[in-house]
């Protein structure tokens, strides 16, 4: 991913550089950067997998945008959680050198793409978090988290309008279209617990007033849900009682194979450089 | 060519004595749309000298990523530590600045011009229209013929930062840079 030679004078910021929170709040500000930038960065890697695949070609160039947006997040927000964490580790030894166990990304995003309707489900769950939190992060206390975040929530709403189109589209489509993202919709609806199930990590940053209280971001996500899956002519499905843990590292069988893949040439060789 | 109402350019405010690095700035070109400057597109945010305890100054140039993804960000970091560098400000710190974070209503008026010479209609933001709002407009002014009957063909066009549209009037293609 590093196109410069020196880390020293990265584009994307010295590791560790810029205005960070208190000592203390360190280690949960590196889970919690972790489970940013992983979401990202698992989407993202998602997403490209559509190149040259895509129904059309305007959708491969939407999907694939949309994948370089996560990847820029992601790039940002593992820079900035390398430095916090102080053991010289920067966006590329986040990304490539770590194992599934070690990854914090929603269990969501590593769901496969299926067909497109369900990468569109997927999608529009999870660009209507984002909008909320980037949203809310935007008055984060610390403020390199607030500048990424800011710069962020612009690009999500744009993602958010094509994902949303797209449900329309699909869901109030043909009789094919609209079961197969209303299947999609029940099997995807179960991992939409995890996107507001706050742990020890949120707690402590949300006294600290570094991150925000995921419930409180809840109401507004369902009813900019509510209204799309409306406008879809979509069932909603009922709450799942499953709590899912990939923001702690337990993960689905899929994020083994994703990262395989994603992973194979810098282990392979290691240090490489284009 | 009148284009619809834009906000004003939040041009960063120059500090005296550094007109002919700006200068030296202006000629570094956008990899993607090399009409352009990286000053047109409001890209470098400060070009400062800063005094160090006894020692000589030390020239400061911050640069603001556009998108969060944006794989020219890179080339344009290594492009101003070239031009700065064949200039003599070898010991020049390049700084990223993230915050405010870069809209495209920082993109100077020659800049826009630029644009449409180029065959890319620049952003139509209406002022004090809510940013939420905001998504690549159903139609807009077309760069070849100036004509309105446009249609959006999709939201993303060759880069995250541009839609690309259809003219009805004289049937050209073109991409449309989105307001951020």
């Amino acid at each position: 991913m590093s196109a410069v030679g020196e880390a020293a004078e990265s584009p994307r910021g010295k590791p560790g550089s810029g205005e960070s929170s208190p000592e203390g709040l360190r280690p949960a500000l590196f889970r919690y950067l972790l489970r940013l930038g992983d979401t990202s960065l698992v989407l993202g890697q998602r997403l490209g997998e559509w190149v040259g695949h895509s129904p059309a070609l305007e959708e491969d160039l939407g999907l694939a945008n949309i994948s370089l947006d996560l990847i820029g997040q992601a790039r940002l927000l593992l820079t900035y959680a390398g430095g916090i964490e102080g053991k010289g580790r920067d966006e590329d030894a986040l990304a490539f050198l770590r194992d599934a166990p070690s990854f914090a990304n929603l269990t969501l995003v590593e769901q496969p793409n299926g067909d497109f309707g369900r990468t569109i489900v997927r999608q529009c769950l999870l660009d209507a978090w984002q909008l909320e939190l980037y949203e809310a992060l935007a008055s984060s206390r610390d403020a390199r988290l607030s500048s990424i975040a800011s710069k962020a929530v612009k690009e999500t709403r744009y993602h958010f309008h094509y994902s949303s189109d797209w449900l329309v589209r699909l869901g109030d489509g043909t009789a094919e279209s609209h079961g197969r993202v209303q299947r999609a919709l029940e099997d995807l609806w179960r991992f939409t617990e995890e996107l507001f199930a706050a742990d020890e990590v949120e707690e402590q940053l949300g006294r600290a007033g570094v991150a925000p209280v995921l419930a409180d971001l809840q109401p507004r996500w369902s009813s900019r849900m509510d209204a799309a899956l409306h406008e879809a002519t979509l069932v909603k499905p009922p709450p799942s009682p499953y709590p899912w843990h990939g923001k702690r590292g337990v993960h689905t069988e899929h994020l083994g194979h994703l990262l395989a893949e994603m992973q194979h040439l810098q282990r392979t060789y290691p240090g490489a450089r284009w | 060519m009148n284009w619809p109402g834009r906000a004003q350019a939040a041009e960063p405010a120059r500090q005296p004595g550094t007109e002919n690095i700006w200068a030296l700035l202006e000629r570094v070109p956008d990899p993607e749309i090399p009409v352009l400057s990286v000053v047109d597109l409001g890209i470098v945010r400060h070009v400062e000298w800063e005094a160090a305890a006894g020692n000589p100054k030390i020239l400061h140039v911050g640069i603001t990523p556009t998108y969060s993804g944006c794989p020219a960000t890179e080339m344009i970091h290594q492009s101003v530590r070239r031009a700065l560098d064949a200039a003599g400000y070898t010991d020049a710190l390049i700084e990223q600045v993230l915050a405010p974070p870069w809209s495209s209503d920082w993109l100077t008026e020659a800049g826009r011009q630029k644009l449409a010479a180029f065959g890319i209609a620049p952003p139509e933001s209406a002022v004090g229209q809510p940013r939420h709002l905001l998504r690549a407009p159903a139609s807009v002014t077309c760069p070849h013929c100036g004509s309105r009957v446009t249609k959006r063909v999709s939201e993303f066009g060759s880069t995250p930062c541009k839609a690309h549209y259809r003219c009805a009037a004289c049937l050209e293609p073109f991409d449309y840079f989105k307001c951020l």
